[in-house]
């Protein structure tokens, strides 16, 4: 599932690309947090979310970055200035990430179980 | 008129006459040419194609102009050699188009990957211009009296401006075999001394191939990565760093953080450019030119 949606995103992009317009957002799902990557940083720089839970990755620089799991169980590629990027997490446990064009850039996500239903 | 920029001028109008960065001077680096010693050879850098952002809307079109260049001068390079980010974000349709604008060259191609060309894998990069002769992406030959090394210090995953132990074997295997008198050519994409750690514009095992350089007589080190010339000279070393045929980056520590630099469309191509090297009798000429017209 989740790789049909990056291949679908990937579609989209390319299309965008080669229409020579500036990479269009796919459509966003709703998500539980956004990261903003702002200033060769991740904002907020640990995060904490639930099994299940969809978070946005936001790239507010000028320059290019990624976010890819030091695990390497999930991978945005390259995001360009604007383009956003979603991941389900769907197993718990604690997620560094990185920049994989500028590696000095760190985070982490820690994944909860599923939260009880209310 | 600025001495820098006069200087640049001349170098763009007359092709024959470069702005000489070197004191050894270009006229003796020349004379030693036609007596049919030594090599020339052009470097161009990160084209980042597919950057469309306003510190340089028209990549592709910086990028054809610093060709059509290339390919006017009277004297045409061995090779020319593009030292890395050749795309912006490696895909598939970036690097069609710089295949497509690098396919007017002249002259023979040789291609490093720079971090932006292997952004989750190299598969892109080794599918738009193969690996030749070098099944990990490093090699070495001979040619007009020099020994070139062409090196990649993008692979490693968590690391930015790390060559691993492989390739560092590799590397004191092949300058073992080199007579001390037999100039020394290093290509790479990210500097490999340390210009500026706190950017990540280092390659933090580059010490051992320096050390391996020490005992030749001439070595010349080029690379990319930071998108403006940066010279610098280590007892036998020369390093010198390309500008960008895309977009410049600030100087080391002279902004909060590196990326693309923003400057009036009208100054953009006095900092974009190509890079031409002459290597004869020991002596390294390069000689940076500007698309400033």
């Amino acid at each position: 599932m989740s790789r049909l949606f990056l291949g679908l995103q990937g579609a989209l992009l390319a299309l965008a690309l080669t229409a020579g317009v500036s990479a269009a957002a796919p459509p966003l799902l709703p998500s539980v947090a956004t990261v903003h990557i702002k200033d060769f940083k991740y904002h907020p720089p640990a995060l904490t979310v639930h099994v299940g839970d969809r978070v946005t990755f936001v790239n507010d620089d000028d320059e290019a970055h990624t976010v890819t799991a030091t695990d390497k169980s999930f991978d945005s590629e390259g995001l360009d200035t604007a383009g956003t990027w979603q991941h389900v997490f769907t197993k718990p446990g604690t997620y560094n990430y990185f920049c994989e064009l500028h590696p000095y850039m760190k985070a982490t996500i820690v994944v909860l179980p599923a939260a009880p239903a209310q | 008129m600025r001495r820098d920029d006069f200087l640049k001028h001349v170098a763009w109008t007359g092709t024959g006459i470069a702005w000489s960065l070197s004191s050894g001077g270009l006229f003796n680096a020349q004379r030693a040419l036609a007596a049919g010693s030594g090599i020339s050879f052009v470097q161009i850098s990160d084209s980042h194609i597919g950057f469309s952002h306003p510190e340089n809307p028209d990549v592709a079109g910086t990028f054809a102009q610093t060709i059509d260049a290339i390919n006017a001068m009277p004297v045409q390079p061995t090779f020319v050699v593009h030292t890395g980010d050749v795309t912006h974000l490696s895909k598939p349709a970036q690097f069609d188009t710089a295949k497509q604008i690098l396919g007017t060259l002249k002259a023979p191609l040789v291609v490093l990957p720079g971090e932006h060309d292997v952004i989750g894998t190299p598969g892109a990069f080794f599918a738009a211009f193969g690996k030749g002769n070098a099944t990990k992406g490093w090699s070495s030959w001979d040619q007009g009296g020099v020994h070139f090394l062409s090196l990649v210090n993008v692979f490693n995953f968590e690391i930015d401006g790390k060559l691993g132990p492989e390739q560092l074997d590799f590397v004191e295997k092949d300058l073992a075999a080199q007579k001390s008198s037999t100039p020394i050519v290093v290509f790479a994409h990210v500097p490999l001394y340390a210009l500026f750690p706190p950017w990540g514009w280092t390659t933090e095992d580059g010490s051992r191939v320096l050390a391996a350089l020490r005992r030749f007589n001439a070595v010349t080190v080029l690379n990319g990565h930071i998108h403006q010339i940066v010279q610098h000279t280590d007892g036998n070393i020369r390093f010198a760093t390309a500008a960008s045929t895309a977009y410049p980056q600030p100087a080391p520590g002279t902004a909060a953080k590196p990326g693309p630099l923003q400057v009036p469309q009208s100054r953009l191509k006095s900092v974009l450019g190509y890079r031409s090297v002459e290597i004869a009798r020991n002596t390294a000429t390069i000689a940076d030119h500007s698309l400033q017209t």
